[in-house]
């Protein structure tokens, strides 16, 4: 087929040979060498009981990190669309900080924060709550991580929303609360769903900002991430791949998942 | 013959944009392609300018098959529906566009660049708003920059993708007239597309009526109003109203309108009648006979008084007879048919 | 506000307090205890520590990394975008699905498929290591690893300006007889600026910040392959805590600044655009 503008050869040449190097060939790599080790090897790596750990860990606190960032993404969305107060500007531009933060900053702030004798891990302590060097740091930092993803999702579509629809909700006599529950929340579902679920889908691998205040303990306070390090360090590959090929089966499983509910939830509104 | 049509189509999926298109077209013409949205017209004027590729036919300008050619070498000028005038450049620097980016040796010096452009701005009656961005400028403004900057490559045909169709009535009209007495004075054949029969009918040399990617019919206005290719055209032409009937002995037999006599060579047996608002007569009138109606509006349409009447249940633009001075709402009256234009059913 | 739809006063108050009070500490918090931390023993040992000769290798090392990898996604986001907003293509989705995947892999991930291809033990790896090309360990490695964790944010901040954008302008300028170059130098360039600005601080925020990645394919040879935030790293395990948060600050500064300017860059854009 032609086309009437110029460049769509040039344009596809390159963008199909930037990403057919810089990320086709290297996740065929990913894909393919775990199964040196055969269906069985494979299988024995990913259910090693450090390992299973480390992956119930990693999906676990994800998840658990994504549904606190919801209603606290969903705030800050609100009120800073809707609202208009001092320093609305300074938190509209605050929310991206953990896009822009090196994670490994992230990960270093957050552990002197937390860290028993930190700014918040201290009162924290005395009344009993550990948080750095735990899986509860874990969640912590990876909320962190997450809640711009949902401020960012959520953000466009509020802004978007027409105020008529509430207006009309106030006329035939709502309360404010039921046109909320009713109206807005509706509206925002899908939007509030994608953005948790991309929020669980960076928590899942992230890394750098974790290591720091997860303490690392087998078992325990390690995550799925920091097992491919360490196979890679013992020189087996193959492990490494298999952890890093479970992670990602897994994360695509539950995206699809997901995204099937999204569009169950989509046709029921529609 | 200047620009020669011939089989051009143009497929997306299954749906055919444009189906075995064949129109000539001569040198210094004015020309309109009328239709319903979808009809493929505006298809027809992006193959001719290289910005759609027809999947056949082929497409001569001064004798050169352009099918293939791309755009940037057609050297034709495109007007856009919503203007396309480059937002980052002020309108100066909008209508040199498309002598700045010629080849070196081509490519006339800046003074030259500056004259020219100010010749085109005067052209077109804006030398004041050279300094100005588009989106400093009104809408019929931006029109005449759009105007410009496609005269500025000296185009031998000129394309212009329904010109007034984002505008209000007032500038409409305005720029109609404006943009007639240009194209007489220039003399470049041009080709524009429209939806609004007024316009077409108004402006152009001949009209090309289109319907699901075909020429239905391609005539002088006059032609087209006075004999109609088919039921189609009639339709979409004028403000005619479609009526079944049924032909017979020299007469066209209505539901509810007296008979009409006709001459016709077609057959008897049902036909379609297409009758404008002066095709049919209404005077004051009661009681029970056929063409018995009320009135439910009369209006002043510029030409005349016009009467809206309501006959069994169809709604009709009538003419009042000659001395019905003042028809009111809810009046009775009566409905005569005075010509019509048959077509087979 | 309306007062059919609006909150009750108090109500806004609690709401906008509860979000600065979640600001506050999820946000700026931390941004200070880095910089508390880095200046714990006052600000001439955090320079001394920038000043080091190892740290200023690793600000060198990031920089030439940041240098290669930013181009590079730069030219390829371009194309994608260009490809993708202005024609109609078999396969797009596809491709448009494909340019997001190294968003939703791991950085570890990231790091390690290029040990796979290149490490001692990867495909390519013994190839390598008879020629005496060193990939994996070495520059080059992190190089790579960097423009796969970095390879989507051009594209994806430009695709949703250049669709929106439409091809009208392009498609004029093509009958004024203007070629492919001309087009996008003189018509899609500028109307894209701001925001091709914005992708590729973006882009570079992330390069220079990328630790997970970095870090499997480094080798961490102190001032050899040791970038920024494998430095800070480093350091904190060795219990040099202001040095760590020195150059953790750093960072942090360079990630503030990019905040800043894309906030700008942002008005600037949404300027233009409104006013078009």
């Amino acid at each position: 087929m032609r086309h009437p503008l110029p460049g769509l050869g040039l344009a596809l040449g390159i963008t199909w040979l930037w990403l057919g190097l810089v990320v086709l060939v290297p996740l065929a790599a990913l894909v393919i060498r775990p199964w040196e080790l055969g269906p069985a090897g494979v299988w024995a790596v990913v259910t090693e009981p450090r390992v299973l750990a480390a992956l119930r860990l990693s999906f676990g606190a994800a998840l658990l990190a994504a549904l606190v960032d919801m209603p606290i993404g969903l705030l800050i969305a609100w009120v800073v669309v809707r609202y208009r107060f001092p320093g609305r500007r300074l938190l509209d531009a605050a929310v991206d900080l953990p896009f822009a933060l090196p994670t490994a900053v992230a990960g270093l702030a957050l552990t002197a924060l937390y860290a028993p004798n930190g700014w918040l891990g201290a009162p924290l302590a005395a009344l009993g709550v550990k948080v750095a060097f735990t899986p509860l740091g874990v969640a912590v930092a990876l909320a962190f991580v997450g809640l711009p993803f949902v401020v960012r999702s959520v953000e466009p579509v509020l802004r978007d929303l027409a105020r008529d629809a509430e207006e009309a909700a106030a006329t035939l006599g709502a309360t404010r609360g039921q046109t909320l529950w009713r109206v807005v929340l509706p509206a925002l579902g899908l939007a509030l769903a994608s953005g948790v679920a991309l929020a669980f889908a960076r928590a899942v691998g992230e890394y750098g900002s974790v290591i720091f205040i997860a303490g690392n303990m087998p078992m325990v306070s390690e995550i799925a991430p920091l097992l491919i390090v360490v196979q890679l360090e013992q020189f087996d590959y193959a492990a490494a791949a298999a952890i890093g090929l479970a992670m990602l089966g897994l994360s695509f499983l539950l995206l699809l998942g997901f995204n099937l509910l999204q569009r169950r939830l989509r046709r029921g509104l529609a | 013959m200047s620009i020669e049509i011939a089989g051009l189509t143009r497929r997306y999926a299954e749906v055919a944009a444009l189906d075995a298109v064949d129109l000539s077209i001569r040198d210094g013409e004015f020309i309109a392609l009328l239709g319903p949205s979808g009809s493929g017209k505006t298809t027809l004027l992006r193959a001719l300018a290289g910005l759609e590729f027809p999947d056949a036919g082929s497409l001569h300008v001064h004798g050169r098959d352009l099918a293939r050619v791309p755009a940037r070498e057609r050297g034709i000028g495109f007007v856009f529906q919503h203007y396309a005038l480059f937002r980052h450049m002020t309108v100066f620097e909008n209508v040199a566009f498309g002598l700045r980016i010629r080849p070196r040796r081509d490519r006339p010096g800046g003074a030259e660049i500056t004259a020219r452009v100010q010749r085109l701005l005067e052209l077109v009656q804006i030398p004041e708003l050279a300094r100005r961005y588009p989106d400093q400028i009104s809408g019929g403004q931006r029109q005449r920059v759009a105007l410009a900057r496609a005269l500025a490559i000296e185009p031998r045909l000129l394309l212009l993708d329904e010109p007034f169709g984002a505008l209000d009535a007032k500038v409409r009209k305005e720029l109609r007239v404006w943009l007639r007495q240009l194209h007489d004075r220039l003399g470049i054949t041009s080709i524009f597309v429209t939806h609004d029969q007024d316009e077409a009918l108004d402006l152009a040399d001949r009209v090309a009526v289109m319907r699901a990617g075909r020429v239905v019919q391609f005539d002088t206005p006059e032609t087209l109003l006075a004999r109609p290719a088919d039921a189609h055209v009639a339709g979409f032409l004028g403000e005619a109203v479609r009526l079944p009937c049924t032909l017979a002995d020299g007469q066209a037999r209505f539901a509810a309108l007296p008979p009409l006599a006709v001459e016709t060579s077609l057959p008897d047996g049902p036909a379609l009648a297409f009758l404008r608002p002066v095709d049919l007569a209404a005077e004051p009138a009661g009681g029970d006979a056929p063409g018995n109606a009320t009135v439910v509006s009369a209006r002043h349409d510029g030409r005349g008084l016009r009467l809206t009447v309501l006959l069994e249940g169809t709604v009709l633009d009538a003419t009042p007879a000659a001395g019905w001075a003042a028809p009111a709402r809810g009046e009775p009256c009566r409905v005569r048919p005075l010509a019509a234009r048959l077509f087979p059913a | 506000m309306n007062p059919a739809i609006g909150e009750p006063r108090w109500l806004r108050w609690l709401l906008c307090l509860l979000a600065l009070a979640v600001l506050g500490v999820v946000m700026l918090l931390p941004l200070a205890a880095v910089f508390t931390e880095a200046l714990r023993r006052g600000l001439p040992p955090a320079l001394a520590a920038l000043a080091d000769p190892d740290a200023l290798a690793a600000v060198r090392l990031t920089l030439l990394v940041a240098a290669v990898a930013v181009p590079v996604n730069t030219l390829g986001g371009i194309a994608a975008a260009w490809a993708i907003a202005k024609f109609e293509f078999r396969g797009k989705r596809l491709l448009v699905t494909l340019i997001d995947l190294p968003f939703s892999v791991s950085p570890v991930i990231s790091g390690l498929v290029w040990v796979l291809l290149f490490g001692a033990q990867g495909w390519f790896g013994p190839w390598l290591q008879a020629r005496g090309i060193e990939i994996v360990f070495a520059l080059p490695g992190l190089v790579l690893a960097t423009i796969f964790v970095t390879f989507p944010f051009v594209a994806r901040t430009l695709i949703p300006l250049m669709q929106a954008q439409g091809r009208a302008e392009e498609e004029a300028a093509a009958t004024l007889g203007a070629s492919g170059w001309q087009i996008f130098r003189r018509v899609t360039l500028p109307n894209i600026r701001w925001a091709l600005l914005s992708g590729v601080l973006l882009c570079n925020a992330r390069a220079m910040g990328e630790f997970g990645a970095v870090s499997v394919v480094s080798g961490h040879v102190r001032g050899e392959t040791n970038t920024m935030p494998l430095h800070v790293e480093i350091l904190y395990n060795e219990y040099q805590f202001v040095g760590a948060f020195a150059v953790a600050a750093l960072l942090a500064l360079l990630a503030l600044v990019t905040l800043g300017a894309k906030a700008l860059l942002e008005r600037l854009g949404g300027r233009r655009l409104a006013g078009a």
